[in-house]
């Protein structure tokens, strides 16, 4: 039998004989930016259709937890960083070639969108709150007059931000997992459901929660056919990216992938959804908490299997 | 100018006089290398052949590393030689996960870390260290741009071949076969 063995002298920590270098922060970190990126995309979409009465949950209510996650996310980065006191230098150049780089800038700009959007909104959803100083009142009523501009960027740059938590790691060539097209908008995909599903879980209102459960099983049937895609893409490509699709196909990855992704975070919710349309009784926080862990799940595997995969030489 | 390597697989004896060298020369940290040897075994018994490589960053012409570097950091240097500036890291790890050689690490400092083909040296008309101590003089270095150099006579004469050109960087380190 034709064999090949590659002996290596090198040990490098976190490098061999696996690469290690990103642990559970990255994950935390796009999945909480998806999470916000959904959260802002519907609150902004469902504001400009003039639905933000019908919608209070998606409109006022969720987006109140987008800066605290977006918070967390950050710092999740921060924790992930080595080389700590450096960390400005993130903000000294716009590197456009660097999906680190504009990512790090889009959140830049997401972070006070959602804060003042939350802060235009706080007072009607928690009325017990009073501003006592007046300049806070004038602010409050700047940003309350100023929704539809903020909302129209907030479309925009929530698109970009859930599309960057996939390109985050799609754009590296040299782990052939990570490297296809597909992620950006899968993590995008995935993003939206997971916001619709903290919507879900917020809204106290029938057609607010029906609506947001039909809209999450048809994220999840978008999400189903880009995992296809994504396998059959690798299954067409070159030896590589067939070597890492093996990982979910039969490898290491393989349970974790197929059952807690696909079966427990995407088929389960979305019968439990078809269920509930049908007219049976199913709390809305048991789909939405397993779309929410789904979500996380896929971020963790991906980021890790993609450590697993590469080119042998 | 560009700099770059030619490393003689069929005089390479895998000594790894080379990763000493390298880590005295630029104090890497215990337990840590900048370069290193691959032995690769391939065939059908008895009918084996076995290629010794010593490894390093190939300083290539189209870097991952550098381009999804977010604060510049690793960059390109006077003749393509590519360097991690310290002082501008933050220690993302981007560039570690974007090589396809995994030729970089994080020191333990922080920052990241990889062979500099010993600019230092080389700024002062000396060899890097690994070409100096090599037994068996299998290593050349120098630049491709002058016809001269040691590099492009050795490349002109022999067979190379780069380590896995279809990731598309442009290595610069040449393995003569
Ligand atoms: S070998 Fe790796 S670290 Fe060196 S220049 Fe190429 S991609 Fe960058
Ligand atoms: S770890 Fe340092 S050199 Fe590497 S990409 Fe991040 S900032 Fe640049």
């Amino acid at each position: 039998m034709k064999e090949e063995i590659i002996v290596s002298g090198r040990m490098n920590p976190k490098i061999d004989p696996v690469l290690h270098v990103w642990g559970w922060e990255i994950p935390i970190y796009l999945f909480l930016g998806g999470l916000v990126a959904g959260i802002l995309f519907f609150a902004a979409f469902m504001y400009l259709r003039g639905k933000e009465d019908a919608y209070a949950a998606a409109v006022k209510k969720a987006p109140l937890f987008t800066p605290i996650f977006l918070g967390l996310g950050l710092f999740a980065l921060f924790l992930d960083l080595t080389h700590k006191p450096y960390f400005w230098r993130l903000y000294t150049t716009i590197k456009l070639e660097s999906p680190m780089s504009w990512g790090a800038w889009t959140l830049m700009i997401v972070m006070p969108l959602a804060l003042f959007w939350g802060f235009s909104y706080v007072r009607e959803v928690y009325p017990q709150i009073d501003f006592r100083v007046s300049w806070l009142q004038k602010l409050e009523s700047f940003f309350q007059s100023k929704r539809r501009e903020m909302a129209w960027v907030l479309i925009f740059m929530s698109v970009i931000l859930g599309i960057y938590t996939g390109i985050l790691l799609s754009a590296f060539n040299a782990r052939p997992l990570w490297n296809t097209s597909i992620l950006g908008p899968l993590f995008l995909v995935s993003g939206l459901s997971a916001g619709a599903a903290l919507i879900m879980m917020l809204s106290k209102d029938r057609a607010e929660r029906k609506l947001f459960s039909q809209i999450d099983l048809a994220l999840i049937g978008i999400e189903l056919f880009l995992i296809i895609h994504m396998f059959m893409g690798f299954m067409a490509s070159t030896e590589v990216q067939i070597e890492a699709a093996q990982l979910f196909l039969g490898g290491a990855y393989t349970l974790p992938f197929w059952i807690l992704v696909v079966i427990l975070g995407m088929a389960l919710p979305a019968v439990l959804e078809i269920w509930e349309l049908r007219g049976h009784h199913i709390p809305a926080y048991i789909p939405a908490l397993l779309i929410l862990f789904g979500s996380l799940c896929l971020r963790f595997i991906i980021t890790y299997a993609g450590q697993a995969s590469r080119y042998l030489y | 100018m560009r700099y770059a390597m030619a490393i003689d697989t069929k005089k390479c004896v895998g000594c790894s006089d080379c990763v000493v060298a390298c880590q005295t020369e630029n104090n890497v940290p215990v337990g840590y290398c900048r370069d290193w040897i691959v032995e690769v075994t391939d065939g059908t018994y008895p009918q084996l052949e076995l290629e010794i490589r010593s490894e390093r960053c190939n300083h290539c012409d189209n870097s991952p590393c550098v381009r999804c570097c977010p604060t510049g950091a690793s960059h390109y240097d006077e003749g393509g030689i590519v360097l991690v500036d310290h002082d501008m890291c933050i220690g993302c790890a981007a560039c570690i996960a974007s090589c396809p050689y995994d030729a970089r690490f994080t020191h333990p400092d922080g920052y990241v870390d990889k062979c500099t083909f010993c600019f230092h040296r080389v700024k002062k008309g000396q060899q890097p260290a690994c070409v100096e101590v090599c037994p068996t003089k299998c290593m050349y270095f120098g630049d491709l741009d002058d016809p001269d150099s040691e590099v492009s006579v050795m490349l002109k004469k022999r067979k190379y071949k780069t380590l896995v050109p279809e990731a598309g960087t442009k290595p610069q380190v040449y393995y003569l076969i």
